[in-house]
């Protein structure tokens, strides 16, 4: 198999493909995986491959989805649970910080759930209420969970069979807006050369700011450091790509060459990601900061309705601002 | 189970419960409160259980009771952080365990201390919880048996997911799941029984019904006629018993379990029954219910009601009621010896199993503690 040109959606599904592929143990359930392929077609295909039996539409009740891939998980399935919006998960999200984050440590390591928690997040689609949040720092404040996000379909297709392939339960984060965006995937690359899923990655080398954002914002900010460089000033964006753990060596180093750090997310702006990156760089980095850590975020309001969503979230233009912000210190 | 076609439309008033999915008007009984045979009709279809069988659940019970009175007293000579009594429930502590084979799994709540005990599963690691040195104390795989489930009913869809694994598999385990009668308001519950039903899995939902979430009686828990009743909603057969009617309990979930095994899915039993003790040790009863309410249930003891029902069957002697009490000491002071010490729980262990490895900022954090206790 050689490399191929595709979408978000269609690596989360290739990559899926391949986990199933090379362990029967795989599953795949929620809302209308089977027979429709889901709401944005991610699992198409898979259940028509694979039967019924492993792609499974299941009730619609989030709470059962999860409750039973713990389930499922004890006895040695590794379930992949889709919840069909971000804003719909929490039906399940007593049995996912209460019990899936839980179990492994109540149980003294005895009892693994190597569970994989599927939602697309984020706004820019023009979509009612509760289609669009960004609820991860709910989950990367949970101990016992690993939360990751993708911004691309390269690494939509390896990371999600990083994280089925985990012993520990993930919440894995899709962009949708960004789901039908494609990029190169080369399926022949040996699997032990990807980078880790727990690694950030430095998606643009540059000298002046560094900007760290993940999902949806990786592709903004990439569009705001290409429009600085017209203006002769260099940024470096860093990719999370992990929320918990959060791990931000990447982020420090960088910081250590420019200085300057600007953190990017939808989500809303209080003890959101943004807070424990600044107060992390802060610690690291106390004696390279050139000026204050600046963050770019959604407003501290529910996520408003789609006529506005623009003037909620940031855009390039905001990631210039605070770009332009911390070089005036 | 009949059909749709069975039952045309077109002809005269159709029955309200054509699956035979509802309880029977009263709960299924064998015995009456003073243990002599129940009116026959109470016993609906069920067999009744050997006196082998018997006798092993009146042993057990005994065993059960006086291991709850040690744990309560244990916790009130602060060795326990806290004690849920199970006390007057012995029948079904017992008889959900017993109608079991070592290979099924059981899933049971905080108040499910005695049915862990009957299991077999050592005593001083079946309190780690109440103790408080660890959440669960015993390997839940060598013993199949799930950690106790504390916030009511969240375990109960994760029965029906190992259920569901089982079948799957093609194994023929059958999965318990303990709730009480506060536990069948949570959303888990319906979602856990509906899953269930649509996975066709191997799993009996036992409502202990003890009357009591703590202080709320359960004519303010629900307006159904009963809480066997909410099987229907799901294509779940519903089945009440006395739950203070050890025979009636071992005969209901015996054949609950038969069914669940024979692949027909998951039944939901409902045992009627009464927590004699307070909540839990910090719980002040008087608050909210009568004493004579109580001491009308003690006259319905299930240990006394077998006692006499095996005595009128010439199945038990005073000897072997001296052998079980003997088997209930023997328990009692190694559990006293063994809990005489301090806990032995180590801080460091919390960082061992957040995750399968830890990750670089729990390693750190470990080591932040390690100085605080004085290591290097």
């Amino acid at each position: 198999m050689s490399a191929e040109s595709m979408t978000i959606a269609k690596a989360v599904n290739a990559g899926l493909r391949r986990a199933m592929e090379g362990d029967d143990h795989v599953l795949v359930m929620g809302e209308d995986v089977g027979r429709l392929g889901g709401v944005f077609r991610v699992t198409d295909g898979l259940q028509k491959d694979f039967g019924e039996d492993r792609v499974i539409d299941t009730p619609l009740a989030e709470g059962g989805i999860i409750g039973t891939a713990v389930g499922l998980a004890l006895r040695g399935y590794r379930p992949v649970c889709e919840i069909q919006f971000d804003g719909f998960v929490f039906p399940g999200y007593d049995q996912i910080v209460s019990q899936v984050a839980k179990m492994h440590f109540r149980s003294g390591g005895r009892l693994r759930l190597p569970i994989v928690i599927r939602i697309p997040y984020g706004g820019s689609i023009g979509a009612v209420e509760h289609h669009s949040e960004s609820p991860e720092a709910y989950f990367a404040h949970t101990p016992g969970l690993k939360v990751v996000t993708c911004s691309n379909a390269l690494d939509a297709y390896w990371m999600v069979q990083q994280a089925v392939a985990l012993d520990d339960p993930v919440v894995f984060f899709e962009p949708k807006r960004r789901y039908y965006e494609k990029a190169e995937v080369d399926p022949a690359v040996d699997a032990a050369d990807v980078l880790a899923l727990e690694s950030a990655r430095v998606t643009l080398p540059g000298d002046d700011v560094t900007v760290a954002a993940y999902g949806p914002m990786v592709k903004t900010c990439l569009d705001a450091a290409s429009a600085a460089a017209d203006e002769g000033r260099s940024i470096e964006v860093v990719d999370l790509r992990s929320l918990s753990p959060l791990e931000l060596g990447t982020v420090y180093e960088s910081v250590r060459r420019t200085g300057r750090l600007v953190v990017v997310h939808e989500a809303q702006r209080t003890l959101g990601i943004g807070a424990e990156v600044a107060a992390r760089v802060t610690e690291e980095c106390f004696y390279s900061l050139e000026a204050p850590v600046q963050r770019v975020t959604g407003y501290d309001t529910p996520y408003p309705p789609a006529r506005v969503e623009e003037q909620y979230l940031p855009d390039l233009d905001r990631v210039l601002d605070a770009v332009d912000r911390s070089l005036a210190y | 189970m009949t059909t749709q076609a069975e039952h045309p439309a077109s002809s005269a008033a159709a029955p309200a419960d054509p699956a035979g999915l509802l309880p029977a008007a009263e709960p299924v009984a064998f015995l009456d409160d003073d243990g002599s045979p129940a009116p026959e009709h109470r016993r609906g279809r069920y067999r009744e259980p050997d006196l082998a069988l018997l006798r092993e659940a009146y042993s057990r019970m005994v065993v059960g009771r006086r291991f709850d009175a040690q744990a309560t007293a244990l916790t009130k000579q602060g060795r326990l952080a806290v004690y849920p009594s199970s006390r007057g429930q012995e029948a079904c502590q017992v008889g959900s365990v017993l109608a079991l084979r070592p290979t099924d799994w059981l899933f049971p709540t905080y108040r499910d201390t005695m049915a862990l005990v009957t299991r077999d599963i050592d005593a001083v690691e079946a309190l780690t919880l109440l103790r408080g040195n660890w959440h669960c104390g015993y390997d839940p795989h060598a013993t199949r048996t799930a950690p106790q489930c504390t916030p009511l009913a969240t375990h109960l869809p994760h029965a029906a997911g190992l259920a569901y694994a089982a079948r799957r598999k093609g194994e023929d385990t059958v999965v318990m799941a303990l709730v009480g009668d506060g536990g069948t308001s949570e959303g888990d519950f319906h979602e856990a029984l509906n899953f269930a039903a649509i996975f066709a899995a191997p799993v009996v939902f036992l409502v202990q019904n003890n009357q009591y979430a703590i202080s709320v009686p359960l004519s303010d828990q629900t307006a159904a006629a009963s809480l066997a009743d909410k099987g229907i909603g799901y294509g779940v057969p519903g089945v009440r018993v006395d739950g203070n009617d050890p025979v009636a309990v071992l005969a209901v979930l015996t054949d609950a379990v038969e069914t669940a095994r024979s692949g027909a899915g998951p039944v939901l039993v409902e045992a009627d029954t009464y927590r004699v003790e307070p909540h839990t040790n910090a719980d002040d009863d008087t608050r909210y219910r009568e004493h004579d309410e109580v001491e009308t249930w003690k006259h319905r003891d299930p240990v006394d009601r077998l006692d006499a029902y095996l005595r009128a069957n010439d199945a038990l002697s005073d000897d072997d009621v001296s052998a079980a009490g003997a088997r209930a000491e023997t328990l009692v002071d190694d559990l006293r010896t063994r809990m005489a010490g301090d806990p032995d729980a180590d801080p460091r262990e919390l960082f061992a199993h957040v995750f399968a490895e830890p990750t670089s900022q729990l390693r750190e954090q470990a080591g932040w503690l390690a100085a605080e206790l004085g290591e290097t």
